[in-house]
């Protein structure tokens, strides 16, 4: 697969600011096209990650945000995929661009959050997964958190110290950036003495939901290189795969698991997944990986994703995470930017974060965070329902 | 007198002795899904007929966790104050499925241990003046034998 070039990335600092989301769009934009040294007037392409959180404007998010910056007839697409939002909408300008289709894009998603746990759509909708979970059984997202780290637990010998230990580390890495919404350095302490919310979990190592924006401003090789830029940071490889059936995981938002009585086998699982695509179009494997932007939704979910993307057996996050390999200084960092438990999550523009710190890491100047020498990173998410994300960047 | 009725209808059956929650499978090929309308995800079911079917109602704890904060709508509180949860998710062996509940209430997180067998139960999840709307719950096997539950 040909690579395309980022020019430009840009965030509006992670919080709980109440605004409308159209502001942290439209701030994130303007900084990725100021870091890329692109004017608006340029932007041929939008690709919008949509927020289904902030009415009608968050459906058309393209046309928002493109409208926010003022109307120029450039071309729009506006896109949802739940946490997967973000790289689907990369997915989308990338084709435009290696189809000739355009030369250079915008992509960006915000999104402005409610207080406290996410919720599904009003309605009374008896065939939706997703309101029968929370109508029938009250589960929400870190009902499933928790399930999977309870498993940890059971099948791997993880123990809470780890899960806590986690947290801590994220921590100490989300102290040094300005875009994330938590910059305190926490302890074990501060963590087993929050509130219990879904057993083992407690409220500090539960992913939070938050206010921002994130941009990318993407182009051909050959464009960046008119501009000047030879050596620019590139996306090498995106999966936005479904999951294979069957997946013997309880995922969100379902009750149930698939079924592995007629086929395949209890350890099909679909985050193991999501990151062979990626790896397959950037002609790389996990070795070859300097640092990881993982989707940590909840402590012990970072260290299933160490797992899922290679870096270690089955079973063996925890022994990665006791010697220290994927903190800041590590083999191989996970999550320099601190990761959600440093910044909560704001949906559609998550997984564009996620290749905003993987910029500025393979650029250098990622300051007190940097991995040093970063040349390949890889994030991952996957969004409820289904859809898989995994961005791999090199320079 | 309240009369009892499902919360959801065509999820599970209202036999308050031995409930069964109501599942597909795809007759030719074997698959299961939980609820039957879910049925489609496995590709090679595609032009089967999917029959309902009754699943087992035993099966071997694969995860626990609680709800320890009230949820939003539309989940409803039953009663005037919220009162924390636990949540299993259960292994059904003959169907190779995970299936989610509520645990009934009166079981706490350290009676529970992954692996130990879990029967399926009927409760109330709210009511209101007319109707106690009931939901499946799982319960270790053997629970509220000799009237304790």
């Amino acid at each position: 697969m040909d690579d395309i070039a980022i020019l430009g990335a840009g965030m509006h600092p992670w919080g709980k600011w109440g605004r409308n989301f159209v502001e942290y769009g439209e701030k994130a934009a303007r900084d990725a096209l100021a870091d890329a040294e692109v004017g608006w007037d340029e932007i041929q392409f939008v690709s919008g990650a949509n927020s289904v959180r902030c009415g009608y404007p968050g459906y058309v998010s393209a046309s928002t945000f493109a409208n926010a910056l003022g109307f120029t007839g450039c071309q729009l697409a506006s896109s949802y995929a739940a946490c997967a939002s973000g790289a689907t909408a990369l997915s989308i300008a990338r084709a435009q661009i290696l189809s000739g289709m355009c030369d250079v894009a915008l992509v960006v998603g915000a999104e402005s959050t409610p207080k406290g746990f996410f919720a599904p759509n009003a309605g009374e909708r008896h065939e939706d997964p997703d309101w029968l979970r929370f109508h029938l059984v009250g589960a929400t997202n870190p009902t499933y958190f928790a399930l999977y780290a309870r498993r940890r637990m059971e099948l791997y010998g993880d123990t809470s110290e780890d899960f806590a230990a986690v947290k801590v580390k994220n921590s100490r890495h989300g102290v040094f950036n300005p875009n994330a919404r938590y910059t305190k350095e926490y302890d074990a302490d501060d963590i087993a003495n929050s509130p219990m919310v879904a057993d083992p979990l407690r409220l500090l190592e539960i992913c939070a939901t938050s206010d921002g924006g994130a941009a990318l401003v993407v182009s051909s090789l050959e464009w960046a290189a008119s501009r000047g830029v030879d050596n620019p940071v590139r996306v090498s490889g995106i999966s936005t795969v479904s999951p294979t059936y069957p997946n013997s995981v309880i995922e969100l938002p379902y009750l149930a698991s698939d079924s592995w009585a007629a086929a395949g086998d209890e350890t099909m699982t679909f985050k193991d997944n999501i990151a062979g695509r990626a790896y397959e179009e950037a002609a790389v494997s996990p070795e070859d990986l300097d640092f990881a932007e993982v989707y940590d939704l909840s402590s012990a979910y970072e260290l299933d994703w160490y797992e899922h993307i290679g870096l270690c057996e089955r079973g063996d996050a925890a022994k990665l995470l006791r010697a220290g390999d994927t903190a800041l200084g590590g083999r191989i960092p996970v999550n320099p930017s601190g990761g959600l438990g440093a910044f909560g999550e704001a949906v559609p523009a998550q997984a564009i974060a996620q290749v905003c710190e993987m910029v500025w890491q393979l650029r250098g100047e990622a300051g007190h965070r940097q991995v040093e020498g970063a040349r390949v990173g890889l994030s991952i998410n996957h969004g409820m329902f289904g859809h898989g994300s995994s961005v791999i960047c090199t320079r | 007198m309240r009369t009892p009725v499902a919360a959801v209808e065509g999820l599970f059956t209202l036999d308050v002795d031995e409930p069964r929650l109501i599942g597909g499978r795809a007759r030719g090929r074997g698959s299961y899904f939980f609820p039957k309308s879910l049925a489609g995800s496995d590709p090679a079911c595609l032009g089967d007929e999917i029959e309902e079917v009754l699943l087992s109602r035993t099966g071997r704890l694969w995860s626990f966790t609680t709800g320890e904060y009230a949820p939003p709508a539309p989940y409803v509180i039953p009663g005037d104050e919220f009162e924390p949860y636990v949540i299993a998710a259960v292994r059904l062996e003959e169907e190779s499925l995970v299936v989610l509940g509520q645990v009934v209430p009166g079981v706490s997180v350290d009676e529970l241990s992954v692996g130990m067998e879990m029967e399926l139960a009927i409760d109330v999840l709210y009511s209101d003046d007319e109707h106690d709307y009931l939901v499946w719950k799982w319960a270790p096997a053997g629970h509220g034998e000799n009237g304790e539950g």
